[in-house]
């Protein structure tokens, strides 16, 4: 237990609550949107996972910077990304972040310190490394996470990254969602072990081993620590064990495939984010059916006034194919 | 003020005091690159930046070219200015993902809300013996992607004045310095002072009977050549590309509509090439001008021989263009 519901924390532990509810809500939202037809994109959903998003970001400082892959919007929303950019830059329009043209895999917002989201794997850890270099050459304390999966752990770039942030003593913060699967192929088909830290601490970099990272709680004891370090120069890594419930990409379940079994599922749905955090809420009684009831109105207003937004915004226009190539 | 004797330098002396004059100009300004700091400083020609600013703003890093190239985008996009340098250009191809995926769509991709002043210096590093991975010339590949510039300096004053161009963009630029010493440590006159070069091809003798357009070194095979070429009463307009990406074909237009003839004189290889782009652009422009078909003189559809018996055949000289413009005259 890192945190009692007592009246200092409550309010943190219901801010951690609201925050993956908000997550898990517009994600249910995106589904419901592909499934109607309207999104013509791959959404990947972070269903199941949004307690690592909640859990770090929640031990930064506003002016920390995070980056992000192609599964960004839990990291979006869990900095505080506004949420009508957010569903119009996935609808394409000219009022969404990137002015439509980036989609779903692009996502950031600078205001509140997401710099960039990209999602060729593996590709935007060391962006996070630079922002850390920059950071530390101009004298700024704040320092620079990289989200990613276990997937882009096997990419060279990633070990290149871990090597410069250790050598040069970078104020970057590795956050690995694992959870077991890139795609459809499981993680012991591609690496040795399931567990990637034993690897990363050769390389002189402080590791956090995660596994349940379903649980919030756990991830904001590890984070904190993890941060409170990195902001000190001694790089580090969080192996957050986590678990997608949704489809690689799109709207639905798939255990029809075959790639993994329902019982696996059924484990990690049994170590669900809000149910544990409920847990440690009904011990207290603390945050009664009342309030979530209350949450939920409360999110699904934003979530309308965004929805409207978006539907209503205009689409680019033709002629905005060729502006800002550069180059 | 330095005597005027004293601005005659060479184009390594060149690239170096824009590099010095950049870092001095703006603090954002850093370098990175393999072996950067050591004894040679990448030629002797980062050296004095070195000793200058010191291992905070001259970086000498692992070899990860493709990891390197992202930390260098990172930088960018906490507002740095951020020079990575590449001993060779061959070594760019490990940096293709970052560079390509990465850099020259960003701005793109964020509806211009991302900007990534990167720049990219690297080396065709052709000297004999260099062979098949160590010497290539491969401007064509990186000049495809909308998103990068690309440059490639001809002679000491435009090498100055293209790096610093390249460094105070807003967007990615790719300089290919030519490190053969024929260019690399030819000496001319350059002005002391900052100066950025346009993004625009350089009209460098005029003339009425042939267009030559230059990539690179080549420019100085192309002015060698002219003098037995005007004993002959031939007399060629030859035009220095100077940036492959954007390409400002305007004057090459305008050129051939003159001469009526195009001969396009590259480093790289012609399939896919800078060459052929050129040739392209100037018959969809100036079709019903030309009295003879375009050509072009590259290097041949292999890669370099280490061999110093072959490596001589291998490169376009000064004697391949008399050869092709008596043909064509």
């Amino acid at each position: 237990m890192v945190l009692n519901p007592d009246s200092e924390n409550i309010g943190l532990l219901k801010k951690l609550y609201y925050d993956m509810l908000r997550i898990r809500l517009v994600e249910e939202k995106l589904a419901d949107w592909y499934t109607s037809g309207l999104i013509k994109a791959p959404v990947h959903l972070s269903i199941g996972q949004e307690a690592v998003a909640v859990g770090v970001v929640a031990a930064l400082s506003p002016e920390d910077k995070i980056v992000s892959t192609h599964r960004c919007h839990g990291h979006y929303l869990a900095k505080g990304g506004d949420l009508k950019k957010m569903m119009a830059e996935i609808l394409g329009k000219a009022t969404g972040c990137c002015h439509g043209r980036g989609g779903t895999m692009h996502l950031f917002d600078d205001s509140v310190g997401h710099v960039i989201s990209a999602p060729l794997v593996g590709a935007s850890i060391p962006f996070a490394v630079g922002i850390a270099m920059a950071s530390k050459m101009k004298g700024e304390n704040k320092i620079a996470v990289a989200f990613f999966g276990d997937g882009a752990v096997e990419e060279g770039v990633f070990w290149e990254s871990v090597n410069f942030a250790s050598v040069f003593k970078l104020p970057v913060l590795f956050v690995c969602e694992n959870n077991l699967y890139a795609t459809h192929s499981p993680i012991l088909r591609r690496q040795p072990y399931e567990e990637i830290v034993s690897r990363v601490k050769s390389h002189n970099i402080r590791t956090f081993y995660i596994n349940n990272g379903n649980d919030v709680l756990m991830v904001l004891k590890a984070a904190r620590e993890a941060v409170s370090e990195t902001r000190k120069f001694k790089p580090c890594l969080i192996e957050a064990c986590t678990y997608r419930l949704r489809e690689h990409w799109g709207p639905g379940e798939d255990w029809h495939l075959g790639y993994r079994t329902l019982e696996e599922g059924d484990e990690w749905l049994a170590k669900c984010p809000f149910k544990q955090l409920r847990k440690v809420f009904d011990k207290s009684g603390n945050l009664s059916q009342l309030d979530i009831d209350d949450m939920e109105e409360m999110i699904k207003k934003e979530i309308d006034a965004a929805v409207k937004f978006a539907l209503e915004s205009p689409a680019p226009p033709e002629n905005e194919l060729l502006s800002e190539v550069g180059g | 003020m330095a005597k005027i004797d004293e601005r005659f330098i060479t184009y390594k002396d060149a690239a170096t005091e824009a590099l010095l004059q950049a870092m001095e100009k703006d603090e954002k300004v850093f370098l990175m690159g393999e072996g950067v700091d050591n004894i040679t400083g990448v030629y002797g020609q980062v050296l004095p930046a070195y000793r200058k600013f010191g291992p905070k703003r001259v970086i000498d890093t692992p070899l990860s070219e493709n990891g390197l190239t992202g930390f260098a985008i990172g930088a960018a996009l906490d507002g740095m200015r951020p020079v990575l340098i590449h001993q060779r250009n061959d070594f760019m191809l490990l940096t293709m993902d970052q560079l390509m995926n990465q850099a020259a769509v960003l701005r793109y991709a964020s509806g211009g809300r991302h900007r990534v002043p990167l720049t990219i210096l690297s080396f065709v590093a052709r000297r004999s013996g260099e062979g098949a991975q160590h010497s290539h010339s491969l401007q064509s590949i990186f000049a495809h992607f909308p998103g990068i510039k690309v440059g490639m300096p001809a002679c000491a004053i435009d090498v100055k004045g293209m790096i610093l161009s390249a460094i105070f963009d807003d967007d990615p630029v790719i300089i290919l310095e030519h490190k053969h010493p024929t260019l690399y440590d030819k000496i001319e006159y350059v002005p002391e002072q900052y100066y950025e070069t346009s993004f625009n091809s350089k009209i460098v003798t005029l003339g009425q009977d042939i267009t030559i357009v230059t990539v690179s070194i080549n420019l100085i095979n192309a002015l060698e050549a002219q003098w037995e070429l005007k004993a002959e009463g031939i007399f060629p307009e030859i035009i220095d590309l100077r940036w492959l990406r954007p390409l400002d074909i305007g004057p090459i237009v305008h050129s051939v509509k003159k001469t009526g003839r195009l001969l396009v004189v590259d480093t790289g290889w012609k399939m896919y090439g800078v060459s052929s782009e050129i040739i392209a652009q100037v018959c969809e422009n100036a079709y019903t001008y030309l009295k003879f078909p375009p050509r072009r003189i590259t290097i041949p559809d292999a890669p370099c021989p280490a061999s110093q018996f072959l490596e001589k055949y291998y490169h376009p000289s000064a004697k391949d263009i008399i050869k092709t413009v008596r043909e064509m005259i």
